[in-house]
Protein backbone atom coordinates (compact mmCIF):
# COMPACT_ATOMS: atom_id res chain seq x y z
CA UNK A 1 0.00 0.00 0.00
CA UNK A 2 1.35 3.69 -0.76
CA UNK A 3 2.70 5.63 1.75
CA UNK A 4 -0.03 8.30 1.66
CA UNK A 5 -1.73 5.65 2.55
CA UNK A 6 -0.46 4.44 5.81
CA UNK A 7 -0.85 7.05 9.12
CA UNK A 8 2.58 7.74 9.65
CA UNK A 9 1.66 8.08 13.46
CA UNK A 10 0.34 4.36 13.61
CA UNK A 11 0.38 1.34 11.95
CA UNK A 12 -3.06 1.74 10.47
CA UNK A 13 -4.35 2.41 7.34
CA UNK A 14 -5.35 5.76 6.81
CA UNK A 15 -8.92 6.67 6.19
CA UNK A 16 -7.90 8.13 2.83
CA UNK A 17 -6.61 4.82 1.95
CA UNK A 18 -9.54 2.85 3.18
CA UNK A 19 -11.87 5.16 1.08
CA UNK A 20 -9.88 4.89 -1.81
CA UNK A 21 -11.03 1.27 -1.98
CA UNK A 22 -14.24 1.56 -1.10
CA UNK A 23 -14.59 4.27 -4.33
CA UNK A 24 -12.90 1.30 -6.53
CA UNK A 25 -15.22 -1.13 -5.28
CA UNK A 26 -18.00 0.98 -6.00
CA UNK A 27 -19.93 0.27 -2.72
CA UNK A 28 -21.33 2.32 0.02
CA UNK A 29 -18.69 0.02 2.14
CA UNK A 30 -15.14 0.60 4.31
CA UNK A 31 -13.08 -1.70 5.38
CA UNK A 32 -10.79 -0.66 8.56
CA UNK A 33 -8.14 -2.34 9.45
CA UNK A 34 -7.61 -1.37 13.26
CA UNK A 35 -5.68 -3.52 15.63
CA UNK A 36 -5.75 -5.90 13.35
CA UNK A 37 -9.03 -6.45 13.17
CA UNK A 38 -11.46 -5.85 9.52
CA UNK A 39 -14.05 -4.12 10.19
CA UNK A 40 -16.89 -2.64 7.80
CA UNK A 41 -18.68 0.27 8.11
CA UNK A 42 -20.73 2.38 5.35
CA UNK A 43 -19.32 4.98 3.73
CA UNK A 44 -20.58 7.81 5.70
CA UNK A 45 -20.13 6.53 8.92
CA UNK A 46 -16.36 6.42 8.14
CA UNK A 47 -16.35 9.75 6.86
CA UNK A 48 -17.76 11.08 10.00
CA UNK A 49 -15.99 8.67 12.17
CA UNK A 50 -12.05 9.83 10.66
CA UNK A 51 -10.66 12.87 11.34
CA UNK A 52 -11.60 15.66 8.94
CA UNK A 53 -9.30 16.16 6.27
CA UNK A 54 -8.31 20.09 5.70
CA UNK A 55 -8.21 19.24 2.27
CA UNK A 56 -11.56 17.00 1.84
CA UNK A 57 -13.24 17.74 -1.22
CA UNK A 58 -17.34 17.20 -1.65
CA UNK A 59 -20.25 18.55 -3.63
CA UNK A 60 -22.80 17.09 -5.35
CA UNK A 61 -24.27 17.54 -8.48
CA UNK A 62 -27.74 18.01 -9.40
CA UNK A 63 -28.61 18.40 -13.50
CA UNK A 64 -32.03 18.66 -15.14
CA UNK A 65 -34.50 19.68 -12.83
CA UNK A 66 -36.41 21.13 -15.77
CA UNK A 67 -38.50 23.38 -14.39
CA UNK A 68 -41.87 24.37 -16.18
CA UNK A 69 -42.44 20.20 -17.80
CA UNK A 70 -45.56 19.52 -16.97
CA UNK A 71 -45.90 15.89 -19.09
CA UNK A 72 -45.91 12.18 -17.60
CA UNK A 73 -44.57 11.01 -16.16
CA UNK A 74 -43.65 14.29 -13.65
CA UNK A 75 -46.37 17.07 -14.12
CA UNK A 76 -44.42 18.15 -10.96
CA UNK A 77 -40.87 18.16 -11.53
CA UNK A 78 -40.63 21.72 -8.75
CA UNK A 79 -41.91 18.68 -5.91
CA UNK A 80 -39.41 16.44 -7.09
CA UNK A 81 -36.47 18.79 -7.37
CA UNK A 82 -37.68 20.16 -3.87
CA UNK A 83 -37.06 16.51 -2.99
CA UNK A 84 -33.44 16.23 -3.76
CA UNK A 85 -32.69 19.18 -1.90
CA UNK A 86 -34.24 17.98 1.27
CA UNK A 87 -32.21 15.14 0.69
CA UNK A 88 -28.88 17.04 0.24
CA UNK A 89 -30.06 18.74 2.97
CA UNK A 90 -29.98 15.52 5.27
CA UNK A 91 -27.14 14.59 4.00
CA UNK A 92 -24.91 13.90 7.75
CA UNK A 93 -21.35 15.18 6.23
CA UNK A 94 -22.87 18.50 4.45
CA UNK A 95 -21.27 19.19 0.65
CA UNK A 96 -19.19 22.00 0.71
CA UNK A 97 -21.56 23.22 -2.49
CA UNK A 98 -23.82 22.21 -5.23
CA UNK A 99 -23.41 22.04 -9.06
CA UNK A 100 -26.31 22.22 -11.22
CA UNK A 101 -25.23 20.80 -14.55
CA UNK A 102 -28.00 22.62 -16.68
CA UNK A 103 -31.43 22.01 -18.03
CA UNK A 104 -32.57 24.19 -14.81
CA UNK A 105 -35.43 25.17 -16.97
CA UNK A 106 -37.87 23.48 -19.67
CA UNK A 107 -38.38 26.53 -21.66
CA UNK A 108 -36.03 29.44 -20.67
CA UNK A 109 -38.54 31.31 -18.72
CA UNK A 110 -38.03 33.59 -16.43
CA UNK A 111 -40.80 32.74 -13.95
CA UNK A 112 -38.86 29.23 -14.55
CA UNK A 113 -35.60 30.45 -13.65
CA UNK A 114 -37.01 32.20 -10.42
CA UNK A 115 -38.92 28.73 -9.52
CA UNK A 116 -35.47 26.94 -9.98
CA UNK A 117 -33.64 29.58 -8.22
CA UNK A 118 -35.89 29.05 -5.64
CA UNK A 119 -36.08 26.16 -4.51
CA UNK A 120 -32.44 25.26 -5.14
CA UNK A 121 -31.13 28.07 -2.71
CA UNK A 122 -33.35 26.23 0.11
CA UNK A 123 -30.05 23.98 -0.02
CA UNK A 124 -28.16 26.57 2.02
CA UNK A 125 -25.24 26.18 0.17
CA UNK A 126 -23.12 27.80 -2.51
CA UNK A 127 -24.71 26.40 -6.22
CA UNK A 128 -23.36 26.78 -9.18
CA UNK A 129 -24.77 26.53 -12.54
CA UNK A 130 -23.96 25.92 -16.38
CA UNK A 131 -26.65 26.03 -18.88
CA UNK A 132 -28.90 23.31 -20.96
CA UNK A 133 -29.59 23.88 -24.20
CA UNK A 134 -33.21 24.63 -22.64
CA UNK A 135 -31.79 27.67 -20.62
CA UNK A 136 -30.47 29.12 -23.79
CA UNK A 137 -33.76 29.49 -25.99
CA UNK A 138 -34.03 32.58 -27.69
CA UNK A 139 -31.20 34.85 -26.52
CA UNK A 140 -28.02 32.70 -26.49
CA UNK A 141 -28.33 32.16 -22.55
CA UNK A 142 -28.19 35.63 -21.68
CA UNK A 143 -30.77 35.78 -18.95
CA UNK A 144 -29.61 32.46 -17.46
CA UNK A 145 -26.08 34.08 -17.20
CA UNK A 146 -27.15 37.02 -15.82
CA UNK A 147 -29.11 35.30 -13.08
CA UNK A 148 -27.27 32.04 -12.53
CA UNK A 149 -23.58 33.59 -13.12
CA UNK A 150 -24.51 36.73 -11.99
CA UNK A 151 -23.17 38.38 -15.25
CA UNK A 152 -24.24 38.25 -19.26
CA UNK A 153 -21.08 37.92 -20.31
CA UNK A 154 -19.75 34.97 -17.38
CA UNK A 155 -20.49 32.43 -19.57
CA UNK A 156 -17.54 29.75 -18.18
CA UNK A 157 -15.69 30.20 -15.58
CA UNK A 158 -13.42 27.81 -13.21
CA UNK A 159 -12.99 27.95 -9.17
CA UNK A 160 -11.13 25.60 -7.15
CA UNK A 161 -12.32 23.62 -3.95
CA UNK A 162 -10.47 21.19 -2.08
CA UNK A 163 -7.46 21.01 -3.93
CA UNK A 164 -9.09 20.30 -7.18
CA UNK A 165 -9.60 22.79 -9.90
CA UNK A 166 -13.24 22.99 -11.36
CA UNK A 167 -14.06 24.01 -14.80
CA UNK A 168 -17.26 25.30 -15.94
CA UNK A 169 -18.09 24.80 -19.29
CA UNK A 170 -20.91 25.96 -21.91
CA UNK A 171 -21.46 23.39 -24.63
CA UNK A 172 -24.81 24.10 -25.42
CA UNK A 173 -24.77 27.74 -27.03
CA UNK A 174 -24.69 27.66 -31.30
CA UNK A 175 -24.85 24.66 -31.82
CA UNK A 176 -24.73 23.59 -35.34
CA UNK A 177 -27.48 21.50 -37.91
CA UNK A 178 -26.82 17.99 -37.73
CA UNK A 179 -24.51 18.21 -35.00
CA UNK A 180 -23.88 17.55 -31.49
CA UNK A 181 -23.00 19.78 -28.23
CA UNK A 182 -20.03 22.47 -29.12
CA UNK A 183 -17.27 24.41 -27.39
CA UNK A 184 -16.48 26.64 -29.56
CA UNK A 185 -12.90 28.33 -30.57
CA UNK A 186 -13.34 31.09 -27.79
CA UNK A 187 -13.81 28.56 -24.70
CA UNK A 188 -11.11 26.16 -25.94
CA UNK A 189 -9.07 28.93 -25.65
CA UNK A 190 -9.59 30.19 -22.79
CA UNK A 191 -9.72 26.37 -21.05
CA UNK A 192 -6.00 25.96 -22.74
CA UNK A 193 -4.92 28.94 -20.85
CA UNK A 194 -6.94 28.08 -17.79
CA UNK A 195 -4.96 25.10 -16.66
CA UNK A 196 -1.65 25.86 -18.45
CA UNK A 197 0.84 25.75 -15.95
CA UNK A 198 -0.98 23.81 -13.39
CA UNK A 199 0.33 20.56 -11.46
CA UNK A 200 -0.05 17.51 -13.00
CA UNK A 201 -0.98 16.01 -9.92
CA UNK A 202 -4.10 18.27 -9.48
CA UNK A 203 -7.19 16.77 -9.87
CA UNK A 204 -9.93 18.28 -12.85
CA UNK A 205 -12.85 18.80 -12.39
CA UNK A 206 -15.32 19.37 -15.83
CA UNK A 207 -18.43 20.61 -15.83
CA UNK A 208 -20.94 20.41 -18.96
CA UNK A 209 -24.22 20.11 -19.69
CA UNK A 210 -23.93 17.54 -22.87
CA UNK A 211 -22.10 14.96 -22.34
CA UNK A 212 -18.14 15.59 -23.41
CA UNK A 213 -17.92 12.10 -24.82
CA UNK A 214 -19.79 10.67 -27.55
CA UNK A 215 -22.47 8.27 -25.45
CA UNK A 216 -24.65 7.91 -28.93
CA UNK A 217 -24.34 9.93 -31.86
CA UNK A 218 -27.69 9.10 -32.91
CA UNK A 219 -29.35 10.95 -30.90
CA UNK A 220 -26.84 13.52 -30.56
CA UNK A 221 -25.42 12.91 -27.23
CA UNK A 222 -21.79 13.76 -27.53
CA UNK A 223 -19.87 17.39 -27.90
CA UNK A 224 -18.37 18.06 -31.74
CA UNK A 225 -15.16 20.09 -30.20
CA UNK A 226 -14.54 17.76 -26.49
CA UNK A 227 -11.61 16.03 -27.80
CA UNK A 228 -10.01 19.36 -28.11
CA UNK A 229 -10.88 20.32 -24.85
CA UNK A 230 -9.21 16.76 -23.43
CA UNK A 231 -6.39 16.99 -24.85
CA UNK A 232 -5.55 20.23 -23.19
CA UNK A 233 -6.25 17.86 -19.86
CA UNK A 234 -4.38 15.12 -20.83
CA UNK A 235 -1.51 15.56 -18.76
CA UNK A 236 -3.74 15.61 -15.65
CA UNK A 237 -3.20 12.42 -13.22
CA UNK A 238 -6.93 12.35 -12.29
CA UNK A 239 -9.57 14.49 -14.33
CA UNK A 240 -13.39 14.04 -13.62
CA UNK A 241 -15.88 14.91 -16.17
CA UNK A 242 -19.42 15.39 -14.72
CA UNK A 243 -22.47 15.76 -17.36
CA UNK A 244 -26.14 15.73 -17.33
CA UNK A 245 -28.49 15.91 -20.22
CA UNK A 246 -28.90 12.24 -21.10
CA UNK A 247 -31.48 12.07 -17.16
CA UNK A 248 -29.79 8.44 -16.32
CA UNK A 249 -26.23 7.68 -15.15
CA UNK A 250 -23.63 6.23 -17.70
CA UNK A 251 -19.41 6.24 -16.98
CA UNK A 252 -16.76 5.74 -18.88
CA UNK A 253 -12.87 5.50 -18.08
CA UNK A 254 -10.26 6.59 -20.21
CA UNK A 255 -6.86 6.21 -18.65
CA UNK A 256 -6.85 8.91 -16.30
CA UNK A 257 -10.31 10.65 -17.05
CA UNK A 258 -13.51 9.47 -15.32
CA UNK A 259 -16.74 10.37 -17.46
CA UNK A 260 -19.93 10.42 -15.62
CA UNK A 261 -23.33 11.80 -16.14
CA UNK A 262 -26.43 12.13 -13.61
CA UNK A 263 -29.50 11.09 -13.17
CA UNK A 264 -32.43 14.19 -13.58
CA UNK A 265 -34.43 15.56 -10.74
CA UNK A 266 -37.74 15.77 -13.15
CA UNK A 267 -37.73 12.26 -15.39
CA UNK A 268 -35.78 10.03 -16.75
CA UNK A 269 -34.45 9.06 -20.69
CA UNK A 270 -34.22 5.75 -22.55
CA UNK A 271 -31.21 3.97 -22.63
CA UNK A 272 -29.44 4.72 -26.15
CA UNK A 273 -31.50 3.10 -28.93
CA UNK A 274 -34.08 1.43 -26.55
CA UNK A 275 -36.90 3.77 -27.73
CA UNK A 276 -37.50 5.43 -30.93
CA UNK A 277 -35.84 8.79 -29.65
CA UNK A 278 -35.00 10.22 -26.34
CA UNK A 279 -37.93 12.16 -25.15
CA UNK A 280 -39.07 11.62 -21.65
CA UNK A 281 -39.47 8.34 -20.50
CA UNK A 282 -42.98 7.65 -19.15
CA UNK A 283 -42.77 5.61 -15.66
CA UNK A 284 -45.28 4.81 -13.09
CA UNK A 285 -45.73 7.41 -10.39
CA UNK A 286 -44.15 4.38 -7.68
CA UNK A 287 -41.35 4.16 -9.54
CA UNK A 288 -40.66 7.56 -10.56
CA UNK A 289 -38.88 8.66 -7.82
CA UNK A 290 -36.11 5.62 -8.05
CA UNK A 291 -34.95 6.92 -11.31
CA UNK A 292 -34.13 10.38 -10.22
CA UNK A 293 -30.98 11.52 -8.20
CA UNK A 294 -28.56 13.27 -7.79
CA UNK A 295 -24.83 12.80 -7.27
CA UNK A 296 -22.37 13.09 -4.54
CA UNK A 297 -18.72 13.37 -4.91
CA UNK A 298 -15.84 12.93 -2.68
CA UNK A 299 -12.42 12.91 -2.40
CA UNK A 300 -9.92 11.34 0.57
CA UNK A 301 -6.48 11.56 -1.74
CA UNK A 302 -5.04 14.21 -3.97
CA UNK A 303 -3.77 12.28 -6.73
CA UNK A 304 -6.59 9.79 -7.44
CA UNK A 305 -9.87 9.35 -8.77
CA UNK A 306 -13.29 10.97 -6.98
CA UNK A 307 -15.32 8.48 -5.65
CA UNK A 308 -19.13 9.13 -7.10
CA UNK A 309 -22.18 8.18 -5.78
CA UNK A 310 -25.49 8.28 -7.27
CA UNK A 311 -28.35 7.93 -5.23
CA UNK A 312 -32.16 8.14 -6.16
CA UNK A 313 -34.85 9.76 -4.68
CA UNK A 314 -36.53 7.03 -3.39
CA UNK A 315 -34.44 6.75 -0.68
CA UNK B 1 -56.88 39.04 -36.18
CA UNK B 2 -53.29 40.62 -36.11
CA UNK B 3 -53.07 38.55 -32.91
CA UNK B 4 -54.00 35.11 -34.54
CA UNK B 5 -51.46 35.71 -37.04
CA UNK B 6 -48.43 36.44 -35.32
CA UNK B 7 -49.22 33.83 -32.63
CA UNK B 8 -47.38 31.20 -32.79
CA UNK B 9 -49.16 29.18 -29.14
CA UNK B 10 -52.42 28.38 -31.53
CA UNK B 11 -54.95 26.36 -29.20
CA UNK B 12 -57.22 26.18 -31.71
CA UNK B 13 -58.00 22.83 -33.70
CA UNK B 14 -56.45 22.59 -36.81
CA UNK B 15 -59.17 23.95 -39.22
CA UNK B 16 -59.95 27.35 -37.21
CA UNK B 17 -56.38 28.24 -37.33
CA UNK B 18 -55.47 27.64 -40.44
CA UNK B 19 -59.04 29.70 -41.43
CA UNK B 20 -57.84 32.31 -39.22
CA UNK B 21 -54.29 31.92 -40.86
CA UNK B 22 -55.89 32.52 -44.38
CA UNK B 23 -57.87 35.59 -43.54
CA UNK B 24 -55.12 37.28 -41.76
CA UNK B 25 -52.85 36.82 -44.16
CA UNK B 26 -55.24 38.08 -46.85
CA UNK B 27 -55.94 40.93 -44.13
CA UNK B 28 -52.72 41.96 -43.24
CA UNK B 29 -50.27 43.18 -45.53
CA UNK B 30 -47.57 45.04 -42.91
CA UNK B 31 -46.98 42.06 -40.73
CA UNK B 32 -44.24 42.97 -38.17
CA UNK B 33 -41.43 41.08 -39.17
CA UNK B 34 -39.06 41.58 -35.79
CA UNK B 35 -41.91 38.30 -34.35
CA UNK B 36 -40.47 36.42 -37.31
CA UNK B 37 -43.56 34.28 -36.85
CA UNK B 38 -45.50 34.92 -40.05
CA UNK B 39 -44.79 37.11 -42.89
CA UNK B 40 -47.03 38.46 -44.50
CA UNK B 41 -46.85 37.76 -48.71
CA UNK B 42 -46.38 39.82 -51.05
CA UNK B 43 -49.08 40.83 -54.09
CA UNK B 44 -49.87 37.63 -55.02
CA UNK B 45 -48.33 36.23 -58.48
CA UNK B 46 -51.06 36.68 -61.15
CA UNK B 47 -53.32 34.00 -61.65
CA UNK B 48 -52.76 32.80 -58.17
CA UNK B 49 -54.96 33.18 -55.23
CA UNK B 50 -53.55 32.58 -51.87
CA UNK B 51 -56.33 30.63 -50.95
CA UNK B 52 -55.82 28.53 -53.33
CA UNK B 53 -52.37 27.74 -51.81
CA UNK B 54 -52.85 24.88 -49.11
CA UNK B 55 -50.84 25.28 -46.05
CA UNK B 56 -48.41 22.81 -46.03
CA UNK B 57 -47.79 21.10 -42.24
CA UNK B 58 -44.55 19.00 -41.64
CA UNK B 59 -45.16 17.26 -38.58
CA UNK B 60 -42.31 17.58 -35.83
CA UNK B 61 -42.29 13.53 -33.92
CA UNK B 62 -39.84 11.73 -32.43
CA UNK B 63 -37.57 14.20 -32.54
CA UNK B 64 -38.09 14.50 -36.27
CA UNK B 65 -39.35 16.68 -39.01
CA UNK B 66 -41.72 14.95 -41.31
CA UNK B 67 -41.57 15.21 -43.98
CA UNK B 68 -37.75 15.80 -43.74
CA UNK B 69 -37.99 17.58 -46.92
CA UNK B 70 -40.24 18.85 -48.74
CA UNK B 71 -40.98 21.21 -51.95
CA UNK B 72 -43.58 24.10 -52.39
CA UNK B 73 -44.77 26.55 -54.76
CA UNK B 74 -43.54 30.66 -53.92
CA UNK B 75 -46.48 31.71 -51.42
CA UNK B 76 -47.06 28.69 -49.55
CA UNK B 77 -47.93 28.59 -46.30
CA UNK B 78 -45.65 26.31 -43.94
CA UNK B 79 -46.86 25.13 -40.72
CA UNK B 80 -44.81 23.29 -38.45
CA UNK B 81 -46.80 21.37 -35.68
CA UNK B 82 -44.55 20.14 -32.67
CA UNK B 83 -46.56 16.11 -31.70
CA UNK B 84 -43.56 15.59 -29.73
CA UNK B 85 -43.51 15.99 -25.79
CA UNK B 86 -40.71 17.78 -25.98
CA UNK B 87 -40.54 21.41 -26.82
CA UNK B 88 -38.35 22.06 -30.38
CA UNK B 89 -37.28 25.29 -31.95
CA UNK B 90 -37.20 25.76 -35.61
CA UNK B 91 -33.90 27.71 -37.01
CA UNK B 92 -33.02 27.97 -40.31
CA UNK B 93 -29.32 27.20 -41.13
CA UNK B 94 -28.63 29.54 -44.03
CA UNK B 95 -27.56 33.27 -43.34
CA UNK B 96 -30.57 35.59 -43.77
CA UNK B 97 -33.00 32.46 -43.37
CA UNK B 98 -36.49 34.02 -42.26
CA UNK B 99 -36.82 30.71 -40.26
CA UNK B 100 -36.92 31.46 -36.34
CA UNK B 101 -39.56 29.88 -34.44
CA UNK B 102 -40.16 30.74 -30.84
CA UNK B 103 -40.09 27.22 -28.48
CA UNK B 104 -42.54 25.11 -29.61
CA UNK B 105 -44.13 22.81 -27.40
CA UNK B 106 -46.73 19.92 -27.61
CA UNK B 107 -49.09 21.41 -29.70
CA UNK B 108 -47.63 24.89 -30.51
CA UNK B 109 -47.41 25.53 -34.38
CA UNK B 110 -44.98 27.81 -36.42
CA UNK B 111 -45.99 29.51 -39.35
CA UNK B 112 -44.14 30.84 -42.37
CA UNK B 113 -45.20 31.83 -45.86
CA UNK B 114 -41.79 31.99 -48.19
CA UNK B 115 -42.45 34.17 -51.22
CA UNK B 116 -38.80 33.90 -52.31
CA UNK B 117 -37.81 30.77 -54.48
CA UNK B 118 -34.70 28.76 -53.12
CA UNK B 119 -33.95 26.11 -50.67
CA UNK B 120 -34.61 26.57 -47.46
CA UNK B 121 -32.21 24.36 -44.54
CA UNK B 122 -33.16 24.48 -41.19
CA UNK B 123 -33.13 22.59 -37.96
CA UNK B 124 -34.24 22.29 -33.91
CA UNK B 125 -32.01 24.66 -32.17
CA UNK B 126 -32.56 22.39 -28.85
CA UNK B 127 -31.99 18.96 -30.89
CA UNK B 128 -29.15 20.05 -33.46
CA UNK B 129 -29.02 16.89 -35.25
CA UNK B 130 -32.69 17.45 -36.53
CA UNK B 131 -32.86 18.84 -39.97
CA UNK B 132 -34.87 19.54 -42.93
CA UNK B 133 -35.26 21.30 -45.85
CA UNK B 134 -38.20 23.03 -47.75
CA UNK B 135 -37.70 23.69 -51.35
CA UNK B 136 -39.62 26.57 -52.66
CA UNK B 137 -39.82 26.74 -56.48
Amino acid sequence: MPEQDRDPKSATVTRRGLLKCAAWAGAGVVWTMQGGVLRSTNLIGAAQAGEASSRALSFVQISDSHIGFSKEPNATPHVTLQSAIDQIRALPQAPAFVMHTGDVSQLSKAEEFDTAAQIIQGVGRDVRFVPGEHDVIGDNGRAFFTKFNGSPDRKWYSFDHGGAHFVALVNVVDLKPGGFGQLGAEQLEWLEKDVKGRSASTPIVVLAHMPLWTVYSEWGWGTDDAPQALGYLKRFGSVTVLNGHIHQVMQKVEGHVQFHTARSTAFPQPAPGAAPSPGPMKVSAETLRSVLGVSRVTQRSHDRALAIVDDTLSG
Amino acid sequence: MTHLLHTTYSRYPASLALVALLVASAACRSADRSTSADVAPKVAPTGQAHEALEPRKITIGNFTFSPASLEVPVGATLVWVNEDDVPHVVVGVDAGSPLRSPALDTDDRYSVVLDRPGTYRYFCSLHPHMTGTVVVK
